[in-house]
């Protein structure tokens, strides 16, 4: 249930959406390149026998 | 045991992994407490009315905005020092976050400015400071991805970087060089008794310390994932060579 913001309702909403949007997309970002990172670099040690890092 | 054991990629990789879980776990709960409490639990203010809610997001974000490009001047300067590779790649890994959370300060600033002041933008010295920052991290990502030799560009976003602290810490004092523009001073000084209302202060401490948690994340995670692509370049190297 949302709090009356009266008037200032879409200054609010808005910073508050672009907000939680930017940090989403950061995260999001971060965790799909270290997923294709890891798997790739998984693919490399298998093909060349190594797994030190 | 020294801080430069950290240095070791395989050290920072095992500690890393142990710290975080925890971090992320600290971070959704700052992050959830603190903005469910600033957005549904405290009051309006009697001169700013709902906006004053924007406070939990504006204040942490332009802090982090900041004291990201200093942790970045630090890991560049051990670079240049030490030239240990992890903290090159730590300033690397920051690089993105530190510019997500200057956009935040930005556009919440906008948003804020324009019911209040009657103007999403003004090139008032704070404002005009920080949106000079926000290239500077364009800058900063775009020479990383521009210099092929990993040396190379390490070096070269390390000078960025220096130079770049200049505005970093011009968006903080601007306020307080010269005293014009539309921006308030600080919100929040260890210099002051009290800095705000403690029915804001606290839910904006909490948000300040999620924050600043997600920034330790963010930055471990994507320091092991640069760590990780060093190895994949090593390892093609090798196979290219044999």
């Amino acid at each position: 249930m949302l709090p009356d913001l009266g008037k200032y309702a879409l200054p609010v909403l808005t910073a508050y959406g672009a907000s939680l949007g930017l940090i989403l997309a950061i995260v999001l970002l971060t965790l799909w390149r270290g997923t294709r990172v890891r798997r790739l670099l998984r693919d490399v040690e298998q093909r060349q026998g190594r797994t030190d890092v | 045991m020294s801080i430069w054991e950290y240095a070791n990629p395989k050290k920072f990789m095992e500690t890393s992994a142990i710290a975080l879980p925890w971090a992320a776990a600290a971070t959704a709960a700052c992050l959830v407490a603190g903005l469910v409490w600033g957005f549904f639990f405290t009051p309006d203010d009697y001169k700013q009315g709902s906006t004053v809610k924007i406070i939990y997001l504006h204040v942490p974000a332009a802090l982090m905005a900041i004291n990201a490009w200093l942790m970045m001047l630090a890991a560049s300067l051990i670079w240049l020092v030490r030239r240990h590779h992890v903290s090159a790649l730590a300033a690397k890994a920051a690089g993105p976050v530190g510019l997500t959370f200057t956009l935040i300060a930005l556009v919440t600033g906008a948003v804020w400015g324009q019911p209040m002041w009657g103007t999403w933008w003004a090139w008032d010295p704070r404002l005009t400071s920080f949106l000079i920052l926000a290239l500077f991290y364009l800058g900063y990502i775009a020479l990383w991805q521009a210099v092929e030799n990993p040396d190379t560009a390490a070096d070269l976003t390390s000078v960025l970087c220096i130079v770049g602290s200049v505005f970093a810490v011009l968006s903080r004092y601007a306020v307080n060089f010269w005293n014009q523009g539309l921006h308030q001073g600080a919100t929040l000084s260890l210099d002051k008794e009290e800095n705000i209302s403690d029915v804001f202060y606290f839910p904006l401490l909490l948000c300040i310390g999620g924050f600043v948690l997600m920034f330790l994340t963010l930055v471990l995670l994507r320091t092991r994932t640069e760590i990780r692509v060093r190895r994949v370049q090593a390892l093609l190297a090798r196979e290219r060579m044999a």
